[in-house]
């Protein structure tokens, strides 16, 4: 691991290393050749290394996935790239109706390898439709797998996982993590210790203060792991409030499990995400919560989520709209009280 | 380009192979015992029967290699026919009985055996198939993907997509399209602008229109073009001007019966028998009680244990 790595570098030798050792995986998707390499850099290098298995399509969400979900369903393993995730909507039918549906519609399983990957999130001032977060509108569709990128996780690892999974996968990448350094040891936010929890390769990261009990969990995917650090910091530091925070790497299927003993102990949980509220991700998680923990509950689970709003593009409008590290830290106070 | 249609040969075509002959009727009892079946309440769901088009996929079936990937759609029970001769495993599939081929999961509209596979999105198979083509290309094997689709599929964004693609890419990508001149209820006047070879000279695709229904001079026809397709890596777009005898799935045929009647005189069956009384009655009365049998054997048979639970 290079030193002050960032995650963008961190995921583009992931996928260097995917392509190097194995033939089968391609790459397809808009703008991903060199010298460009993608809108966000993260396929820099790879069309200079594997020409033939570099894709450049037309502006074609649907026929990107059309046609990685026939190399899928002829033994390939390929990696499409949604150059904005908002842009997915235009491949919805062929992840739902024939990605997911292929591993079991015809009676026996079907491994279909297929990794989507999905630049999401805003803080980028790209507006409403270059910076949501869609990946509610996936959830609960049998066969199918949905990962985020982390600043914790090994994405070579992580990717492997998910090429190896044998069902369709979609992996949300925050796009502001891409230019944050990669954790590289130490304590996180100069405060928290870092361990994993769970089975590789999808562990959960596992942010807690040494020997401190904490009163408070929170669950935050990857693009929220920062913002989620610098709140509890405050919160430890100015009222003197412990929290724990997991960073899952997969998002669904979901498996509260891990979370069922800490979240008894500290008897409040805070779920935390980018998407607007209704039918999110963090509901999903609440409810597991609900199920698993309900007796050893204190408070209702707190969920922290945008506003019921679309994304403006003006920095000050979005910044009202978005979870924020002040708007997570009140959240958090309330729940503590 | 537009390929211009080869006029049959003046000469009398050499007599239809009992092959072919078989299956082409195969499918035409098989369809009408599924209509059969639901009138007496023996089936659920829903089907479409290909009544009518039965030649197209028999046509195709010698010209294309094990090997080729096939994209069926929801009208795909000739389609499998053709190409597998096993009305038991594709009734069973339907009824959800013992023996099914995909085990009941995935019924009339969802088959997948070796490299055919059918689904009921509209146009969601061309990019799938061209993402097939590209394998094959890429592999150096000397296959083809054939994706079946309606003229109503035209409607959908896919297919552009999809077509623009594999000229781009210079895919062995092959379209079949049934044109019936009916999307379920709505006639193509109501639902397409232009023609469909417009449509494909507009991405420099390869079209080819086959009026007959005879399976000897469409073999005769298409053979080279899809040699094309096969070894020069060319997509084509091959048109079959075709009737739909039957309703879209079940009970729902709005066409006045002077519609109808003009699709019964473009019929195949009359046809061919009036070529052969003899030989025709006695392949037809093979395959009808083939068919019966099949049948009454298939729905004896205990359902099928559901596995994805």
């Amino acid at each position: 691991m290079k030193r002050n790595e960032r995650v963008g570098e961190n995921l583009n030798q992931a996928l260097h290393r995917v392509m190097e050792s194995h033939e089968d995986v391609y790459l397809i998707g808009e703008d991903v050749l060199d010298p460009y390499g993608g809108a966000f850099n993260i396929t820099k290098g790879l069309s200079d290394r594997f020409a033939d298995r570099v894709l450049t399509t037309p502006i074609s969400e649907n026929a990107i996935l059309g046609v990685a979900n026939g190399l899928a369903l002829t033994g390939n393993k390929p990696i499409a790239e949604m150059m904005f995730g908002d842009f997915i909507t235009l491949a919805f039918d062929q992840i739902v109706n024939f990605s997911a549906k292929s591993v079991s519609m015809y009676g026996a399983t079907h491994p279909m390898h297929l990794v989507v990957r999905c630049p999401v999130g805003g803080r980028r001032g790209y507006g409403p439709t270059h910076s949501q977060s869609p990946q509610k509108h996936f959830l609960g569709v049998p066969d199918l797998h949905l990962f985020e990128l982390s600043p914790f996780h090994d994405n070579a690892t992580v990717l492997e996982g998910m090429v190896e999974l044998g069902k369709p996968c979609i992996f949300f990448e925050d796009k502001v993590l891409y230019t944050e350094r990669r954790h590289q040891g130490g304590p996180v936010g100069d405060l928290f210790s870092l361990e994993f929890t769970g089975e590789d390769p999808f562990p959960v990261a596992r942010l807690f203060i040494e020997d401190t009990a904490p009163e408070l969990v929170i669950v935050a995917p990857g693009g929220l792991a920062q913002r989620a650090v610098d709140a509890a910091r405050e919160l430890f530091l100015q009222h003197e409030i412990a929290c724990e925070i997991y960073v899952p790497s997969a998002l669904y299927p979901f498996d509260a499990q891990l979370l069922a003993e800490p979240v008894a102990r500290a008897g409040r949980v805070c779920v935390v995400e980018d998407a607007p509220p209704g039918g999110s991700w963090g509901a999903e998680v609440a409810h597991q919560l609900y199920s698993t923990c309900w007796d050893s509950l204190r408070a209702p689970v707190r969920l922290v989520h945008s506003a019921d709003s679309v994304i403006p593009t003006a920095l000050h409008l979005e910044r009202d709209v978005l979870v924020s590290s002040e708007s997570l830290e009140l959240a958090l106070k309330e729940l503590a009280q | 380009m537009t390929l211009t249609e080869q006029a049959p040969s003046g000469t009398a075509p050499a007599p239809l192979r009992d092959g072919d002959l078989t299956s082409l009727l195969m499918i035409r009892h098989f369809e009408w015992k599924l209509l059969d079946l639901f009138a007496e309440g023996k089936l659920n769901g829903t089907t479409h029967t290909c009544l009518g088009q039965e030649y197209i996929p028999v046509s195709l079936n010698p010209l294309l290699s094990a090997g080729d990937f096939l994209f069926s759609n929801h009208r795909g029970h000739g389609h499998y026919l053709a190409r597998f001769a096993d009305p038991a495993g594709l009734l069973a599939e339907i009824t959800g009985r013992e023996g099914a081929v995909c085990g009941g999961v995935g019924g009339s509209q969802h088959i997948f055996r070796d490299t055919y596979l059918s689904t009921g999105i509209q146009g969601e198979s061309l990019p799938v198939a061209a993402g097939a083509a590209l394998h094959f290309k890429r592999a150096g094997l000397p296959h083809v993907a054939v994706v079946y689709i309606g003229d109503g599929t035209w409607g959908e964004g896919s297919v552009y997509e999809a077509l623009n693609i594999a000229r781009l890419w210079e895919l062995p990508l092959l379209v079949v399209v049934e044109n019936n001149g009916i999307s379920q209820t709505t006639p193509g006047s109501v639902n397409m602008a232009g023609t469909i070879a417009g449509r494909a000279r507009a991405f420099d695709v390869d079209h080819h229109r086959v009026t007959s229904n005879d399976v000897r001079h469409i073999r005769a026809e298409l053979a080279p073009l899809i040699d094309r397709v096969r070894h020069q890596h060319m997509p084509l777009v091959v048109e079959f001007d075709t009737v739909r005898l039957g309703p879209h799935s079940k009970g729902d045929d709005t066409r006045p019966a002077r519609e109808i009647e003009a699709a019964r005189a473009r019929d195949w069956y009359g046809a061919l028998r009036a070529e052969d009384p003899e030989r025709f009655d006695r392949l037809d009365q093979e395959q009808r009680q083939l068919i019966a049998g099949v049948a009454a054997d298939v729905l004896a048979r205990p359902l099928v244990a559901g596995e994805t639970a």
